[in-house]
């Protein structure tokens, strides 16, 4: 009963506005800074600027793709991969309008959950694989961070869950129809977000790519379109928290008067917005600091989020 | 306690702030289209000045080439038979790849010749295209003193004027004769 040719269209639709998002958005995180720090950023190529990235991808395509004689050439070679695979995977069960998603599937939300474990494994056999200490320093990092803030972002995601009463995304999405979850679930939705900065490592938790302290962490050996790769799988990581944030917290492709894909893709660069504004405003955690806001703030939050959540759903069940 | 209400308030404080930048505009010049005001003082590309006359005021005193504390110039005196045998560069160079734009060579000069003047577009892709001869250096104005002429205002005996008939100079005081 599925229909394959809307399914393959979906999948190019998908893919396609991925990848064109995820290299614009180097454009548009790069031009947003520049308006907070009151300069224009990249503005010269095309109109206002909005061909740089293809400026920059065809300099990046000619560089000379370098594999240190000391790196582990398997493991270094399949990372940016996967990277990006794990990204582009997790786009499978974002619903962006009604009917509009390449796999409806009934645990979205585990789906997406599983995704994410996933790309922690790029980052860590990346800093491994490059032999270097930074690059080490930097994958320990994140180990540390993604393991704490796994945790939580499944917790704090579970009051939506709950509420809608399914671990389907467009279910989920269904259930907001007249109220959006960021209500309900505040704190679910500040936890959520949280550990989704610290898995895309966005400031202020981008500790494993600290280029202050660590050169750029654990791709500081990569270089040309390795490079590339992990840098457009950061940036679709932020286009999928955006996702997600809007998704179970905002209600996905509801509002008025607009098209829902419309409404979708407002509220989602809203929020990629204020993950650049987050970026161009704060500083960097400590890393212990890090670690114990993870592990005795938001984690009892989430746990008592959780808590609170449950037991209303039971109650009004009677 | 407090403290933590305290880092949330500062957070959201300092994101606040920087979102108001959104509505202030941009201080970068854009520089090919639209140029910086440069002072008239700005010490930028070294020239070689005339006299109100059109002639060289470098007298090849090798005072710059002294001065300079990177050692970026170099010349060589000769005299013009020509013009009452003063002396002038034979050659005039400056490496441009060295300079440091201090400006101790238009301080040493005493006959105002060499300057330095608002232009800092010098960006070769050779760098011995750096290297700047006596032709390029010479222009035909006067720089930024227009009426000074340093043989008319040297406070010395030359072929055109002798002691204490030169511009702004009185006539020369008989010190033996200046009794209390």
């Amino acid at each position: 009963m599925i229909d394959w040719s809307h399914t393959a269209l979906t999948i190019a639709v998908m893919l396609g506005s991925c990848l064109t998002l995820a290299g614009m958005l180097i454009w548009v995180e790069r031009r947003l800074l520049g308006v907070w720090q009151e300069r224009y950023g990249p503005n010269r190529l095309g109109p206002g600027g909005c061909l740089q990235s293809l400026a920059d991808m065809i300099k990046i395509f000619t560089k000379e793709d370098w594999i240190p004689p000391f790196a582990d050439k398997a493991v270094f070679v399949i990372t940016p991969a996967i990277v990006v695979i794990t990204a582009l995977m997790s786009f499978a069960v974002i619903p962006i309008a009604p009917n509009f998603v390449v796999a409806d599937l009934n645990v979205g939300v585990l789906f997406f959950l599983a995704m994410s474990s996933l790309a922690a494994y790029s980052v860590i056999i990346g800093g491994w694989a490059s032999n270097n200490k930074f690059a080490f320093l930097g994958s320990l990092r994140a180990i540390a961070q993604l393991l704490s803030y796994e945790v939580f972002m499944g917790l704090s995601l579970m009051g939506a869950v709950l509420l809608a009463g399914s671990f389907n995304l467009s279910d989920i999405v269904e259930a907001q129809r007249h109220q959006w979850f960021v209500i309900p679930q505040f704190l679910g939705f500040l936890g959520f977000f949280m550990a989704g900065l610290a898995e895309a490592h966005r400031t202020p938790f981008d500790m494993p790519e600290a280029e202050a302290e660590l050169v750029a962490g654990y791709h500081s050996e990569y270089s040309g379109m390795k490079f590339g790769m992990f840098f457009v799988g950061e940036y679709l990581s932020i286009l999928l928290l955006s996702a997600m944030t809007v998704i179970l917290f905002f209600g996905g492709w509801h509002g008025p008067w607009l098209p829902p894909v419309v409404w979708f893709a407002v509220k989602m660069f809203g929020f990629i917005a204020l993950i650049i504004l987050i970026r161009a405003a704060w500083p960097r955690f400590r890393f212990d600091q890090l670690l114990s806001f993870g592990w005795k703030v938001v984690m009892p939050l989430a746990l008592i989020n959780l808590l609170v959540t449950g037991g209303v759903v039971l109650w009004r069940a009677g | 306690m407090m403290n933590t209400w305290l880092y949330a308030r500062n957070l959201i404080v300092g994101l606040w702030i920087v979102f108001k930048r959104t509505f202030t505009k941009p201080v970068t010049v854009q520089y090919p289209e639209e140029q910086p005001y440069l002072p008239p003082r700005w010490r930028g590309r070294i020239v070689l000045t005339r006299d109100p006359d059109g002639e060289e005021r470098c007298v090849a005193c090798y005072l710059c080439s002294a001065a300079c504390p990177v050692d970026c110039i170099s010349l060589q005196a000769a005299d013009n038979p020509e013009a009452h045998d003063r002396r002038y560069p034979a050659f005039f160079r400056i490496n441009f790849s060295r300079c440091i734009y201090c400006g101790m060579c238009e301080e040493a000069c005493p006959t105002n010749a060499i300057q330095l003047i608002p232009d800092f577009e010098q960006s070769e892709y050779a760098r011995r295209n750096l290297v700047y001869e006596k032709e390029d250096l010479l222009i035909s104005g006067t720089g930024k003193y227009h009426d000074y002429n340093f043989y008319r205002m040297a406070g010395v005996r030359t072929r055109d004027k002798d002691k204490g008939q030169g511009e702004h100079e009185l006539p020369p005081v008989d010190v033996k004769s200046l009794m209390p």
